[in-house]
């Protein structure tokens, strides 16, 4: 069993670590620094720690104010908040200007758990990646979510990074591994259906990809970390070799990675695309791993909708 | 001040003045009646207050200035423009398709502008990072912040006013021009702000009245009594103004917030504007 570890903590590891490395790095909280774990870095750095208090369209827009002077601002929350309360002014004050803002947005997801449906934000990666010029990143786990703080540092220009409450299994501790920004990565290639998955679901379609595998079924699993801007190529490539698609994200199937990907297969290679994810319908309390279950974000779920996409062949 | 600096103030004002009228006479479109009123103010900022340089629009150690309530654009370019950021006469290009001179305050493409706006109720917090910014690097800059009277309904403008004076940001002004007037009518009436003085004293700033904002000898007083004070609080002014200030049929007619004049009115303004520059 791998280890396991929520990309939250790993967020809040990677700031304190580069925030050694680069002075200009500063994070913001809005009265959720021990939940985001921005704490890891406020106590290496209380200087350059901002609390802003329970204030988060003031936060944004002080960080925007920050980015023009020479800061590289984390403006950390739930994503419920960045992405939602906060939507107009991450358009606006960041979005618009291309502010080098770094929004690093927390409890993504159903798997915030027992909170509920309130706090349960599934709509931030369609929400984020309407925004021009918005980079959106989705670790795996926490390598990946270290890697994902680095690039967004050396990113000139704003990026939302989507992390999760839940521990989730450490997949990307391989001597290969390499985050690019902007780039898929081909985790376990595949002839009959490509499995596209992003954040905690790429470790799930390994799983899928296994049980496939037993039943005859040769599936390939693509990590998208970055569902904006997307890596049209190894999807492309994917589809053409494989004819079938299957999007697997923790979050709605309405304009997310699922909708990403529709979206470029319609117009460029019309490929079969069954999408998973939170169908539409709010989340409810609930232990995050129950909550997974109960929306169909497991293996099992993935493996029949592969098969569900090779019938549409 | 000596009489020939005001007049010399009061004449590079109108000048402003014709330059919004010219820009939104030219797109059919815009917001000349707040811009009028804050003209006065805009052009003490630039031509008195401010350490800038257009030369060096970008230069780190400048003031920044947010014009927070962004629909006012005209009065923030046609100062630029005056100021010698970029030249007078692609005013006439304001809103135009293609044109650098956006509908709303645009960073990126406008020379001079140190922050992008347009949505009420941003401005003030994006001034108070910047503000904070000084702060942390011990900058010696500071920060303006210009909010409309009406634009203080928006909650966000309270957030950043608590913000501020938790951070102790003495290097920030706060501008808010209470010309009372908004969209739909009388700011008393759509949604009292007053009494804005008490207010932000009570959220612990130093707060100033200015009576008449378009008195450059009053103006001079209240920017003149915050230099070499030790304050650990952010400074407001409470500019008293009149909307559509400078051209008669635009005074105080919350009609003329957002509505650009035909061809006669047009005449009318500028025959007014300009009958008063050589008066002075």
């Amino acid at each position: 069993m791998a280890e396991t570890i929520a990309t939250r903590e790993a967020y809040g590891k990677a700031l304190a670590e580069f925030g050694a490395k680069y002075e200009n790095l500063v994070v913001l909280d809005a009265d959720l620094a021990n939940a985001t774990k921005t704490d890891t870095f406020k106590k290496v750095f209380p200087e350059r720690h901002i609390e802003c208090g329970i204030a988060e369209a003031n936060m944004m827009c002080i960080a925007a104010g920050l980015s023009t002077c020479g800061y590289i601002p984390f403006a950390s929350t739930f994503a419920m908040f960045a992405s939602g309360r906060a939507f107009e002014q991450v358009r606006n004050s960041i979005g618009y200007p291309h502010m080098n803002v770094k929004i690093g947005a927390t409890h993504a997801g159903v798997t915030v758990g027992e909170d509920g449906a309130s706090h349960q934000c599934n709509e931030d990666i369609a929400l984020m990646r309407t925004i021009p010029g918005m980079m959106v990143i989705v670790p795996s786990d926490a390598v990946e979510a270290r890697a994902a703080v680095e690039a967004a540092i050396k990113h000139t220009g704003p990026v939302y990074l989507r992390f999760g409450r839940m521990a989730v299994p450490v997949i990307n501790d391989t001597p290969s591994y390499k985050f690019e920004a902007g780039r898929g990565i081909l985790m376990a290639d595949g002839t009959d259906v490509t499995i596209v998955a992003t954040g905690l679901m790429v470790e799930v379609s390994l799983r899928a990809r296994d049980l496939l595998a037993n039943e005859g079924i040769s599936a390939r699993v693509v990590n998208i970390h970055t569902i904006k801007p997307l890596d049209e190529e190894i999807i492309l490539d994917s589809a053409k070799k494989t004819g079938a698609i299957v999007t697997a994200e923790e979050a709605t199937v309405v304009g997310g990675l699922g909708g990403a990907v529709s979206e470029l297969l319609s117009e460029k290679l019309p490929t079969p695309v069954v999408k998973l994810g939170i169908n539409d319908v709010f989340g409810q309390s609930g232990p995050a791993k129950a909550l997974l279950g109960f929306y169909g974000l497991t293996a099992e779920n993935v493996a029949a909708k592969a098969k569900a996409a090779i019938a549409l062949k | 001040m000596d009489k020939s600096k005001e007049n010399e103030l009061r004449r590079t004002a109108t000048d402003i003045r014709i330059g919004i009228v010219d820009a939104v006479y030219s797109a059919q479109s815009g917001h000349p009646g707040g811009s009028l009123s804050i003209a006065d103010i805009m052009t003490y900022l630039y031509f008195e207050e401010m350490n800038v340089d257009p030369t060096n629009p970008k230069a780190e150690g400048r003031d920044r200035f947010v014009l927070s309530k962004g629909h006012t654009s005209p009065a923030l370019y046609s100062t630029l423009a005056n100021r010698g950021y970029f030249p007078v006469e692609d005013l006439k290009t304001f809103r135009h398709l293609g044109s650098y001179l956006q509908g709303h305050p645009d960073m990126k493409g406008i020379p001079g502008v140190d922050m992008s706006s347009g949505s009420l109720g941003q401005g003030l917090s994006v001034a108070c990072g910047m503000a904070l910014a000084g702060k942390m690097k011990g900058a010696s800059y500071r920060v303006f912040a210009v909010v409309g009277d009406g634009e203080a309904e928006e909650g966000q403008i309270w957030e950043a006013i608590m913000f501020a004076a938790h951070y102790k940001l003495s290097n920030l002004t706060l501008i808010i021009d209470q010309n009372g007037l908004q969209i739909d009518g009388k700011t008393s009436d759509v949604m009292n702000t007053s009494p804005l003085d008490e207010k932000l004293e009570a959220f612990g700033w130093d707060v100033t009245n200015l009576e008449n904002a378009h008195d450059f000898n009053e103006i001079e007083s209240v920017f003149a009594a915050r230099h070499g004070v030790k304050s650990d609080k952010p400074y407001a002014i409470i500019a008293h103004s009149h909307k559509g200030r400078g051209v008669s049929y635009m005074e105080d007619q919350a009609g003329w917030h957002g509505k650009a004049p035909n061809e006669e009115q047009y005449k009318q303004a500028i025959a007014e504007l300009t009958a008063y520059r050589e008066s002075i």
